[in-house]
């Protein structure tokens, strides 16, 4: 026997999981979001690394830092362009970027990302 | 006929295949004791099948058709169409390798185109030449090969080295079933007359006088009156089974190999015995000349040839008149009855769903074939006491059961034999787990493979099934080797007598007839067999 | 052919698939067609080869119900039947498929041949193998997994689901380790395990000699392009990073049907892309079909009730049989003198047939 119906429900099944995200993202495009640079941010034209670097690998240096920080003492660190930097998220960051909901989460809640970063540091209070 | 290798020397297994030379490079050498003798024409012609010829494995020239390529190319394309299972098998195996050393073949031999994926890969190859876009482009490096004559010789020796028993497709995670494939290969391949002698032969017979033995009616009677008189001489009881009997409520079909040769023929007096002990209960059951006939070689052929073969039996119940129909032990009979039978030559309205009119038990599982299994059957009696049973008289036995490939695999016959067993004896052992019930080894000989010329490849074969048996014996002491099939009570004591020669083979219905406490019978001294019964090892002097 | 040709056969050319977007987009700069064209070309071929081939195996009958009976059939009620290992009917045959399909029941009883000849001769043993098992599983659930959380790359607003297998599956902070830098951000379990589950399944084809003999380089090549879609992922998200942001614009734009490919997005990601791309419009002409056969397979999806429910083969059709007349034509006299009942008598014209010639003999 054929069992015709079935194999045909069963393939609309099966291409519809596999086309999935096709129907979760029926409706109109959308671009990804620009995070904002405070005033601060702007003016300061580089931060502790070039652009690319700190899109993409950010949580990198914070992680170097925070181990360095808290195993070896070490508070400072020397930028390539030779600006010291004091290695504080709380101080050093969210100095510049003290939009959090405009600029860190932006693309955090874009892609999914979950940082643990809030574990242990207190949310800052933005000025509305 | 090549002869056969000792154990030991036979027992030298190679199991790991060549380094660097890969199989497509490796052409099939075709060895005596290995391969079975060629088809005959006149088998061939009496059941029409295509290009009959006299031809040798072994010559150089198979004389094959002229258009044997367009032949096999055709009926490729016609099966594909027919059966999902051929499009799917050859489409969907990763090569995973999780059958490979399940094969008793492989086992016994260490030839790595016996591992089942290999085997099919073997037809894989050509059907990725003729049907894939893959194999059309790429050829070798998409494991494709073209058709010719050397890989269809490979296919004959390899196809006829498979006993369609299963064991493989239960361990692949698609289930992918090699029988299927061989059975596919072996259609294939009768396209061109290239059977085998011991299965085309069987056929043939099986379609003129009703069984694969070419017993004609006359000599069926004969035998029946044969064990009738040997019944009388152990028992003391004289009995009248009847046979083409009209107006019989129920048709009683199992293999010829049990009415021709020993230790089958006790199975069969175990048989009559037990109908003869029911008959007053009311039992009203006959055998039949026409249908004499459980087994199919026409399922080694073909489809079609075992749809042929298989229509006698509902043909005679409907002759008869008969009510339902009772087989016999028997391995692959009961996969196609269990399996094709309804579907090939159903459905058989002119019967009633069988019950048992001893115990009035409804066999429900057997609704529309309206055919039950005797183990079913025997099971039931026992299970509501019909049977007066004395089990001591079986204590000389130490019993193992080996569950037949076909009725574990093609049906899940697993608990009703060892009820009936545990019950008419008293000493049963079982063989390690991974060589009973669904995984359960094929006795090396089934599919047709049972000749006398290719006695190596069944030793080997048998090999897994044999040493499993060995164990226990060493264990416990096993003697009887119990089995539920024709294959395996006619070729068990050659496998028995070279691997483990202190066992012997029974079928369960001669334990039952054994510990059957008939009406009115003499004090028993002797099993049918003619050998003391415990205890009355001295009686025989007296 | 032997395992070393098909294994550089198959190495070549998933080096050649790497080489490729390597080429075209770090040297030519084909951003749209590597981003856009060849993924939507992928996909089409992957849809459309599927439902082709779904539906070619479909249009064959399954003219004979023969499931592999793994267990007890239902004969009587005081016999425990096994309704899983041996479905009476639709709702066994489908648990005994989910068992199949998400566990891989029938992989679970793989066992390994031992053969050994001792002084008491030789012995057949069937040692424990579940490595193949576990592997297949540990390779497909992973599989699964990583593409269920590349969800978060393809859809606008993510999904839940997504976000706690996510948490799941990155609970192992391996940003703790002495080693600063490496392993950041969180591990995932399963990115480990794919690794280790296709090398182990790569291993096996070598140093098994029988799975060896019996590979093909279409065994090889998938396991090469999974394995290098899985170091490409991995090297992306540990070591060679891109902008994600962008690369997420790309995957939405391409499902939302407006492509469009964002400045700045690294050259591992192309070839990612291209490899993953490869890799699904070669799965319907290859031996990945398992994934929709597995369904589609009559002896492991039908119940074993050919006994009590009737199958109907649709191209059944008749044959010639020996019928009892044929049979009984043949062989009259002597059943006759065996006393077997017939259905005809000797014809008159064969009694006198015989009379005259007895009376010749006189």
């Amino acid at each position: 026997m054929y069992d015709g119906g079935k194999i045909i429900t069963g393939l609309i099944i099966g291409i519809g999981l596999l086309m999935a995200p096709f129907f979760y993202n029926a409706g109109k495009a959308a671009k990804a979001p620009e995070p904002e640079l405070t005033a601060k941010a702007k003016e300061a034209k580089q931060c502790v690394m070039e652009k690319a670097y700190m899109t993409s690998s950010h949580f990198s240096l914070l992680d170097d830092w925070r181990n360095t920080v808290v195993r070896d003492g070490e508070r400072y660190y020397t930028a390539k362009s030779g600006k010291v930097f004091y290695k504080s998220l709380q101080m050093t960051c969210l100095d510049c970027h003290s939009n959090k909901s405009k600029f860190c989460d932006q693309c955090h809640d874009y892609v999914g990302v979950d940082p643990y970063c809030w574990d242990c540091h207190i949310e800052p209070k933005e000025k509305k | 006929m090549a002869d056969t290798p000792k154990p030991d020397e036979l027992a030298k297994i190679d199991h790991i295949p060549p380094l660097l030379k890969g199989w497509m490079d490796t052409p099939a050498e075709i060895k005596p004791g290995i391969y079975c003798y060629g088809s005959k024409p006149k088998d061939l012609n009496y059941v029409d099948m295509p290009n009959p010829r006299d031809w040798s494995p072994m010559d150089d020239d198979w004389k094959l058709p002229e258009d044997w390529e367009g032949i096999i190319h055709e009926g490729f394309k016609d099966r594909r169409d027919k059966f999902r299972t051929l499009k799917l098998f050859m489409d969907i195996c990763v090569r995973c390798g999780a059958c490979a050393d399940k094969c008793h073949f492989f086992i016994g031999s260490g030839d790595p185109k016996n591992m089942p994926v290999l085997r099919a890969e073997l037809i894989r190859s050509v059907y990725r030449k003729k049907f894939t876009t893959g194999g059309k482009l790429l050829g070798r490096l998409a494991g494709a090969r073209e058709l010719d004559e050397d890989v269809l010789k490979e296919w004959w020796y390899y196809l006829y080295q498979c006993t369609e028993c299963r064991r493989c497709s239960l361990f692949c995670p698609y289930g992918i079933d090699t029988a299927e494939i061989t059975i596919m290969g072996r259609e294939l391949i009768n396209l061109l007359g290239l059977n085998i002698d011991w299965i085309a032969a069987p056929v043939a017979n099986c379609y003129r006088t009703g069984n694969h033995l070419g017993i004609q009616p006359h000599a069926y009677r004969d035998m029946i009156d044969f064990f009738v008189d040997e019944i009388e001489d152990v028992t003391g009881v004289r009995m009248e089974p009847s046979l083409n009997r009209k107006g019989a409520e129920i048709l009683f079909i199992t293999p010829s190999g049990d009415v021709f040769a020993d230790p089958g023929t006790f199975t069969a007096m175990g048989y009559i015995m037990l109908f003869h002990y029911l008959e007053s209960m009311g039992l009203d059951i006959t055998w039949s000349t026409y249908a004499s006939e459980g087994g199919n070689f026409g399922y080694f052929t073909s489809h079609e040839m075992a749809k042929r073969l298989n229509a006698k039996m509902y043909a005679e119940a409907e002759r008869l008149g008969v009510k339902w129909i009772l087989g016999g032990e028997c391995g692959h009979m009961w996969r196609v009855l269990n399996q094709y039978m309804d579907t090939f030559n159903g459905p058989a309205d002119f019967l009633e769903e069988p019950v048992s009119p001893i115990t009035g038990t409804k066999f429900e599982n057997a609704k529309t074939t309206k055919m039950t299994h005797i183990i079913e059957f025997t099971a039931d009696l026992i299970r509501h006491n019909k049977l007066k049973l004395d089990p001591s008289r079986n204590d000389n036995l130490k019993v193992t059961y080996h569950d037949s490939c076909n009725p574990a695999r093609g049906m899940g016959l697993l608990e009703e034999p060892r009820y009936v067993i545990k019950n008419v004896c008293n000493n049963f052992y079982e063989m390690p787990p991974s060589t009973i019930r669904e995984q359960t080894f094929c006795c090396g000989s089934g599919a047709g493979l049972n000749a006398g010329e290719n006695m190596e490849l069944r030793m080997r074969g048998g090999f897994p099934r044999a040493n499993a048996v060995e164990y226990v014996h060493k264990k416990y002491g096993v003697n009887m080797l119990s089995c539920i099939c024709a294959i395996d009570r006619a070729v068990f004591p050659n496998l028995m007598e070279y691997w483990v020669p202190e066992v012997d083979v029974t079928g369960i219905h001669e334990m039952v007839a054994n510990a059957l406490v008939l009406e009115g019978e003499k004090e028993r001294t002797t099993n049918l067999r003619g050998e003391p019964l415990p205890g009355m090892e001295d009686e025989e002097d007296v | 052919m032997n395992f070393i040709v098909s294994i550089l056969f198959s190495g070549f050319a998933v080096v050649l698939i790497v080489l490729i977007p390597w080429v075209g987009v770090w040297a030519a700069d084909l951003r749209f067609l590597f981003g856009i064209i060849i993924p939507y070309a992928a996909m089409a071929i992957f849809f459309t080869g599927i439902i082709v081939r779904v539906i070619d195996w479909a249009r064959s009958p399954v003219p004979f119900r023969i499931p592999t009976t793994a267990g007890q059939q239902w004969s009587f009620p005081w016999i425990k039947s096994n309704p899983v290992d041996n479905p009476k009917g639709w709702g066994g045959a489908v648990v005994r498929m989910l068992f199949e399909v998400l566990l891989f029941r029938s992989l679970f009883r793989n066992t390994r041949l031992e053969y050994r000849t001792t002084d008491g001769g030789p012995k057949i043993d069937y040692e424990w193998e579940k490595w193949l098992w576990l592997a297949a599983l540990a390779f497909h659930w992973a599989f699964l997994v990583i593409f269920l959380r590349h969800f978060r790359f393809f859809v606008q607003s993510v999904p839940s689901f997504v976000t706690i297998l996510e948490s799941l599956d990155g609970f192992l902070q391996m940003g703790v380790l002495p080693l600063t830098g490496w392993g950041l951000p969180g591990v995932y379990i399963t990115d480990l395990l794919l690794l280790a589950a296709v090398t182990y399944l790569f291993l096996r084809r070598i140093y098994i000699s029988q799975i060896r003999y019996i590979s093909l380089p279409a065994d090889y090549f998938p396991l090469f392009l999974i394995l290098a879609l899985g170091l490409t992922g991995v090297l992306m998200r540990y070591f060679i990073r891109v902008d994600i942001t962008a690369v997420k614009e790309l995957a939405v734009g391409l499902f939302k049907l407006s492509p469009v490919v964002p400045e700045g997005i690294g050259v591992i990601f192309f070839i990612h892309l291209f490899i993953f791309s490869v890799l699904i419009a070669y799965f319907p002409f290859s031996k990945l079909m398992h994934f929709a056969g597995v369904f589609l397979s009559p002896t492991r999806n039908l119940s074993n009730n050919n006994r009590f429910v009737r199958h109907v083969n649709p191209w059944n059709y008749p044959v010639a049989t020996h019928t009892y007349e044929e049979y009984e034509d043949e062989f009259r006299e002597h059943m006759i003198e065996v006393g077997l009942p017939v259905e005809k008598g000797i014809e008159p014209k064969g009694a006198e047939a015989e009379a005259s010639e007895e009376a010749q003999k006189e």
